[in-house]
């Protein structure tokens, strides 16, 4: 028998990521079985030296891209909040990526289907791999009542938010 | 085709804008690796025969960026680049870090040959088996940070517009140029992200005398197959674990080194080596930490160590620069070597190379050098153009270091480096100035002094290097010693970073090699006759040199004449390395590497390795 699933939650400290890429790494060893990070469901953006973080599903409380599926490929998983990928019934279309708040969602490389972090069954392997490295940027915890969505952000308004944490004034010129 | 490598390189005449794809064969492969290996291989089997008259500097020269077949699996991923070298006249292995490597794999490609020199500035756009020549007029002029920001924000546009429904580009991954490296200044690296640069070798230069600003590459495939995946996990969590457990290594990187190799091991170079000592605890680790690094760890491609730390001044006269913690070697060469002791100081100037394209070690020693002319009057203010180039005028090696990125003044001559500027001032003044240029072979000496006997390199380790001064490449015995010549030669030809093995079992990159290549290869059998035949090539393509200089042993298999000097100050104040010694020593490495008395390789041992004309070439140095 297995022990009932909670429905998790990734938090993320971005500004703390060291843009190691292990993530990436055990994210598309786990689901392709290769090292792919093209194909990795958390990716690291780049977008200004040292402004590295990670950029994934952060499963809005109004699920849009759920919503806006034309074709009922997305499902919320009831088990851990993931959203689940039906890779028959996806046909590649986008309207997922236009309706995510942060355009996260991002095609396979190869394939004619989208790429959505699923939080590996309610056992991240991100969240494993930032940890045992002391990173700690991401940290598994019970979703609760909050406002996730707010974490659902474009890379550049990312990077422009950790330019000015990390390189102050003088961030703004690097934009 | 061998597991762990993409299968296929890029080559590319910015001539006739010919591209086309190119492979090598197994028995290569497997005899040369990647990286430095495949290099030295690739430019004797295309330049060796006329490889005196090369000007490395005119389109002729080859400029390489290998992959090995360890790229992105062993932890901590690098490129290396390659050619002929402006500095040494020879070939050198230089790696820099980050994901270029992993992206041009991901692309499907071991590594990109450049061949040619384009008349316009352009920049090289890879993306899998789409690659352009695309104009970087532009760009050209621009600094570090500006060139990145610049093709970062053209490749997501012209990525987007060609794939609408993809979703966000990540960043492309880029090596560039800065100015330095546009006015072809030997000191010029070529550079990733922002602090990560290929030094030695001074490649920069290289790739501005081909009017190329930068490569970008993004590769959207899987790192190839190994030949056991199973084994890859399991080493590359060793690597790791072993790596996690040296916490401070992690946590200071080699930025406690600024303070320590002086102040313990008096092996720093001081005031243009003048001294290898200094107790400024301003200088102290716990001043880096707590005053300038914002970010305690920053690494690279699947990198457990994240040995750079991001540095900003946030206040006071250098207030927004910004740089990496700065490593060892930029904390020494643009400290203490300047006479500098405060963190804010070491960043501004740190910051300022790094935008100009410059090497921090090569450009460092310059300009110590230059100042102790000053110090001795032998250089005046007048020969610098009006500078008061005095040890600790931080303002003042920066206004130079300008002067020579843009070649402009007196650093039109110093953009030669330490060995050739000496040599026109030598000249100029009537002196003989080559007494305090702190060099071998073209290639300044790595922050690591011999006269101490501390650190690690040994009285004849950069005497016998083929690659000079690089720190990173010493010559040294037993020859299995992981930091022999031939070993690091492995690290080069496999490409990974150096610095995740400090703390792993000897064996474990063979076995890590086996696991992706499935290719047994024991120590003995890289040793001789793998890195022996690579350390060959080298050695032969260093004597043959040219066309502005070439190299004889009996000069120049030497330490510059400062290690002869004693020690003047700090605990092991009086100490020097004895020259009848170190010329025993050379006289041992020669024998154990197979060159004769004169320090030219054998005929039987060439003909052993199955390099008959690489002897046949050597003759007329008899």
């Amino acid at each position: 028998m297995t022990a009932k699933r909670e429905p998790i939650w990734i938090a993320r400290e971005l500004s703390k990521c060291s843009g190691c890429r292990k993530c990436e790494i055990a994210c598309s060893l786990f689901h392709e079985k290769r090292i792919w990070p093209e194909a990795s469901r958390i990716r690291v953006f780049m977008l200004v030296p040292g402004l590295d973080f990670p950029h994934f599903c952060t499963q809005c409380e109004d699920y849009p891209c759920v919503e806006a599926c034309p074709t009922k490929a997305l499902s919320v998983s009831k088990e851990t909040g993931a959203v689940l990928v039906d890779k028959d019934k996806c046909i590649g279309c986008g309207q997922c990526i236009d309706a995510c708040p942060g355009r996260i969602p991002h095609m396979h490389p190869t394939e004619n289907y989208v790429l959505i972090c699923d939080l590996c069954k309610g056992n991240p392997q991100c969240v494993k791999v930032c940890r045992e490295g002391g990173w700690n940027v991401l940290t598994k915890v019970v979703r609760k009542e909050q406002a996730y969505k707010l974490y659902a952000r474009k890379p550049e308004e990312i990077t422009r938010d950790l330019a000015i944490k990390i390189y102050g004034e003088q961030g703004e010129k690097l934009l | 085709m061998i597991p762990g490598y993409a299968g296929k390189f890029l080559e590319v005449d910015l001539f006739t804008k010919n591209i086309k794809e190119t492979t090598f064969s197994d028995d290569i492969l497997k005899d040369y690796i990647g990286g430095r290996g495949l290099a030295a291989k690739i430019l004797w089997d295309r330049l060796g025969s006329k490889w005196s008259e090369i000007d490395p500097l005119e389109p002729e020269n080859i400029l390489l960026f290998l992959t090995g077949p360890l790229t992105g699996f062993f932890p901590g991923g690098r490129i290396c680049v390659s050619g002929k070298s402006p500095q040494s006249n020879g070939v050198v292995g230089s790696t820099v870090a980050g994901e270029f490597g992993v992206e041009l794999k991901c692309a499907g490609y071991d590594g990109i040959m450049v061949s040619g020199a384009s008349e316009e500035p352009v920049y090289l756009f890879v993306k899998d088996s789409e690659v352009e020549i695309r104009k970087a007029n532009h760009i050209w002029g621009e600094d570090a940070k500006q060139t990145i920001s610049k093709i970062t924000k053209e490749s997501r546009e012209l990525l987007r517009k060609r794939f609408p429904r993809k979703g966000e580009w990540k960043e492309p991954s880029i090596l560039y140029i800065g100015p330095a490296g546009e006015n072809k200044v030997r000191t010029a690296v070529v550079a990733a992200k922002w602090t990560h640069a290929a030094g030695y070798g001074g490649y920069g230069a290289v790739m501005g005398s081909k009017k190329l600003k930068a490569i970008a590459v993004k590769g959207t495939g899987p790192l190839p197959e190994v030949a056991d995946m199973n084994s890859v996990k399991r080493l590359m969590q060793n690597v790791c674990k072993d790596v996690y457990e040296s916490e401070l290594w992690r946590r200071w990187g080699t930025g406690a080194a600024g303070y320590e190799v002086g102040a313990k091991t008096s092996s720093e170079p001081v005031r243009n080596w003048q001294e290898e000592w200094h107790d400024e605890k301003s200088f102290g680790v716990d001043q880096f930490e707590n005053r300038v690094w914002i970010k305690p760890y920053w690494g690279d491609f699947g990198c457990p160590t994240t040995c750079l730390k991001i540095a900003v001044v946030k206040t006071g006269k250098f207030k927004g620069a910004i740089t990496d913690n700065p490593d060892y070697e930029l904390q020494a060469y643009l400290g203490p070597n300047l006479g500098i002791f405060t963190p804010e100081e070491n960043v501004f100037l740190a910051s300022l190379i790094d935008d100009l394209g410059l090497c921090g070690i090569q450009t460092g020693n310059v300009l110590g050098f230059a100042a102790e002319l000053f110090q001795r009057g032998i250089l005046t203010r007048e020969d610098l153009d009006g500078l008061e180039l005095s040890w600790g005028k931080a303002e003042a090696f920066a206004t130079l270091a300008r002067k020579i990125a843009f070649r402009e003044g007196i650093g039109n001559l110093l953009a030669e480096g330490t060995y050739r500027a000496a040599l026109k001032i030598g000249e100029m003044k009537k002196k003989d100035v080559l007494v305090y240029a702190v060099q071998s072979k073209g290639i300044a000496i790595g922050a690591h002094g011999i006269r101490s006997g501390k650190d690690y390199p040994e009285t004849y380790s950069y005497a016998c290097s083929v690659q000079g001064g690089d720190h990173t490449s010493t010559a040294c015995f037993p020859l299995h010693d992981f930091r022999s010549e031939l070993m690091m030669t492995f690290n080069d030809s496999a490409v990974y970073c150096y610095f995740n093995i400090f703390g792993v079992p000897r064996n474990l990159k063979f076995e890590f090699y086996k696991a992706v290549t499935g290719i047994e290869l024991t120590q003995e059998e890289w040793l001789n006759p793998k890195a022996l035949r690579i350390l060959q090539l080298q050695r032969a393509m260093l004597l043959l040199g040219g066309p502005d200089l070439k190299w004889n042993p009996k000069t120049h298999d030497a330490n510059p004449p400062r290690f002869y000097e004693p020690l003047p100050s700090g605990p092991y104040k009086g100490r020097t390395v004895d020259k009848a010694d170190v010329e025993k020593e050379i006289a041992n490495y020669y024998e154990a590497v197979g060159w004769d008395e004169n320090g030219i390789p054998k005929t039987e041992v060439l003909r052993k390795l199955g390099l008959n004309d690489v002897d046949k070439a050597l003759e007329k140095l008899h």
